[in-house]
């Protein structure tokens, strides 16, 4: 076991280091960084300065160790627009991310549990067509066009939610249903076929030979295994949702890490789109670490695999 | 789905030689919206009845022509510059689809070969290419693109580049994966017998067997490339304006939703979400015809 979270440890720490390589890599190789790091119609002696201050002028090994010291004590740079540090600026953001992110998948979860239950338990039925039609929606209707659709006929022609900004409840429906809706989709398909395996197994047999009602079967025994691998998604789609929100906070400007992502890139604020991408891919690699631990906390089987 | 019974009655007069048409599930309606997009972003000067880009200002916000106020001239209305929003989106049909083909193929074709090098030759090499697509599979796609794009600014090919870099990761796993059980089988085993190169085996006899998967995960991902363009577009990182694409469409048309001019943002959205649903709907019949081992993906 120990051994285990040593390597998956190893593993993420490499993944770590390769995306800040990357990320490095990227900004060094398409032009000099120093425009990207000063003001939009900075003058010479600006950029010359830059050059200077962030070592622009030492040789890129150098570059590369001063970006990654900078990294390890949370220095993300400076925000040219909002005056203050990134690394500040993103945690300012996060609680209005992690609230959406929290109502957008208890939306996702509410519709497709049961859907995806009802789906499993009436294999070929109506339910399961309607069940595949829906989840072939979620995958094909992107999601600022649900959002835009949502506030026409809500906010412009019912009136009864406000079409953006943030503060009461009613703002948060539309957004977190918006975003909601295409995990609600991947969540039913999981749920479904993890539904139908566990109906498969012996102890559902059993429990219906006993002459169990139907309902007490699904609901109770069979629910229970088959909720795991739901809620195992569900977890990882969390802090996936955070990262993927860019859209979905631009179309309701839900102020949280995605829409300071788009301001990044809008107001030409080159660190606030370079801190939110890396701590956008540090915090998913985190994530899968701990599911990895989790699951071979749960499962031996796991450990003894390479 | 009641398609299904209008598609067979259809495929039953197709002569034999295109008899997979009469099977059950073949997409021919996706097929044909897919067939009538392509037409339309072929012969797009042909078809728009105005110049997608310029517009009269005396001409703003028309609305389509079955509206109070609509006219014929401009069949599905006009936008804030006065521009024929019919014009424009079949203009942004051209933008998708050669954005988008072309975003799949450079993706599949990067992820395909580094995923065949990865699996076949093993050693550093796999764990290089390995770790680096676990670390950038870790970033989420669209938030890679921002920053990319962020930094060599927006334009067609760049978008094409960007989303190329983004998504080859997907190819590389799954053909990799392919390639280590390709690897153990007896014709591979005596390709090497026989004195064949790493590289011709490579060539010859492992990318003839994983170009399957890679059409079908290609077929897939066109759905994601398309939305990732269009979202792109649509925060003002992809395609510039004034070039018609179907996302900048949308995010020009949000400021008129509130006063309800909705045609500026339905139009485009469904003209996404057809390609987008018809090319998963290709994908999930591909998959299950070319590659059943594909199935659970």
């Amino acid at each position: 076991m120990k051994q285990f979270i040593i390597r998956r440890l190893g593993y993420s720490l490499i993944s770590l280091i390769v995306l800040s390589l990357t990320i490095f890599f990227f900004v060094r190789v398409t032009g000099d960084p120093a425009t990207l790091l000063v003001e939009p119609g900075a003058s010479e002696a600006d950029i010359a300065a830059i050059h200077h201050q962030f070592g622009l002028d030492r040789p890129l090994v150098v570059q590369y160790l001063l970006f990654m010291a900078n990294l390890a004590r949370g220095d993300l740079g400076q925000s040219f627009y909002y005056q203050m540090p990134v690394s500040e600026l993103y945690l300012s953001r996060l609680p209005n991310s992690l609230l959406l992110a929290a109502v957008a998948m208890s939306f996702s979860l509410l519709i497709g549990i049961p859907t995806g239950i009802l789906a499993a338990v009436r294999v070929g039925s109506f339910w399961d067509s309607a069940g595949k039609l829906f989840a072939l929606l979620g995958l094909s209707l992107p999601s600022f066009f649900v959002g835009l659709l949502m506030i026409l006929f809500f906010s412009v022609y019912l009136g009864w939610l406000p079409s953006s900004g943030s503060g009461t409840a009613l703002h948060l429906i539309m957004p977190a249903f918006a975003l909601g809706w295409y995990f609600a989709a991947a969540h039913m398909r999981l749920m479904r076929s993890s539904m139908l395996e566990v109906l498969g197994s012996e102890y559902i047999k059993l429990a219906r030979l006993k002459g169990l009602p139907q309902a007490l079967v699904i609901g109770k025994h069979a629910l229970k295994n088959a909720l795991t691998p739901v809620l195992t998604l569900a977890g990882i789609n969390l802090v996936l949702m955070i990262n993927v929100a860019v859209i979905v906070e631009t179309v309701f400007a839900w102020p949280g890490v995605g829409r300071l992502l788009y301001e990044g890139v809008s107001f030409r604020d080159f660190p606030v789109v370079q801190g939110v991408v890396i701590l956008g891919g540090a915090m998913i690699v985190v994530v899968n670490l701990l599911v990895d631990i989790l699951y071979a906390v749960i499962d031996p089987r796991i450990r003894l695999e390479t | 789905m009641s398609t299904t019974t209008e598609t067979s009655l259809l495929a039953a007069q197709l002569p034999s030689r295109f008899s997979f048409v009469r099977s059950r599930d073949f997409p021919l309606i996706p097929l044909l919206i897919l067939g009538i997009i392509a037409f339309v972003a072929v012969f797009a000067d042909l078809l728009a009845p105005h110049d997608p880009q310029v517009g009269s200002l005396a001409a703003r916000f028309h609305p389509p022509f079955w509206l109070a106020g609509g006219s014929t001239d401009y069949l599905l209305g006009t936008d804030q510059l006065g521009r024929d929003v019919l014009s424009r989106l079949i203009f942004g049909a051209r933008v998708s689809m050669v954005v988008g083909f072309t975003a799949v193929i450079f993706a599949g074709v990067v992820g395909t070969t580094l995923g065949i090098i990865s699996g076949y030759l093993g050693g550093w090499v796999d764990q290089v290419i390995m770790r680096v697509v676990d670390a950038w599979l870790a970033l989420p796609a669209l938030s890679f693109a921002i920053f990319l794009a962020a930094i060599v600014g927006p334009s067609e090919m760049n978008i094409v580049i960007i989303l190329g870099l983004v998504f080859w990761t997907r190819y590389a796993r799954i053909v990799r994966g392919e390639v280590l059980s390709l690897k153990e089988r007896e014709f591979v085993r005596l390709a090497i017998v026989a004195g064949c190169s790493k590289w011709t085996i490579m060539r010859r006899h492992i990318l003839p067997n994983v170009v399957n998967s890679a059409i079908v995960l290609a077929s897939l991902m066109l759905g994601v490339v398309i939305i990732a363009e269009a979202s792109l577009s649509f925060l003002g990182v992809g395609v510039p304006p004034p070039k018609p694409a179907w996302g900048v469409m949308l995010s020009d048309g949000k400021q008129g939703l509130m006063v309800g001019y909705w045609w500026l943002t339905v139009f485009p959205g469904c003209c996404i979400m057809l390609m987008v649903l018809s090319s998963n709907l290709l994908g999930d019949w591909l998959r299950v015809k070319l590659d059943p081992q594909l199935r659970q993906l």
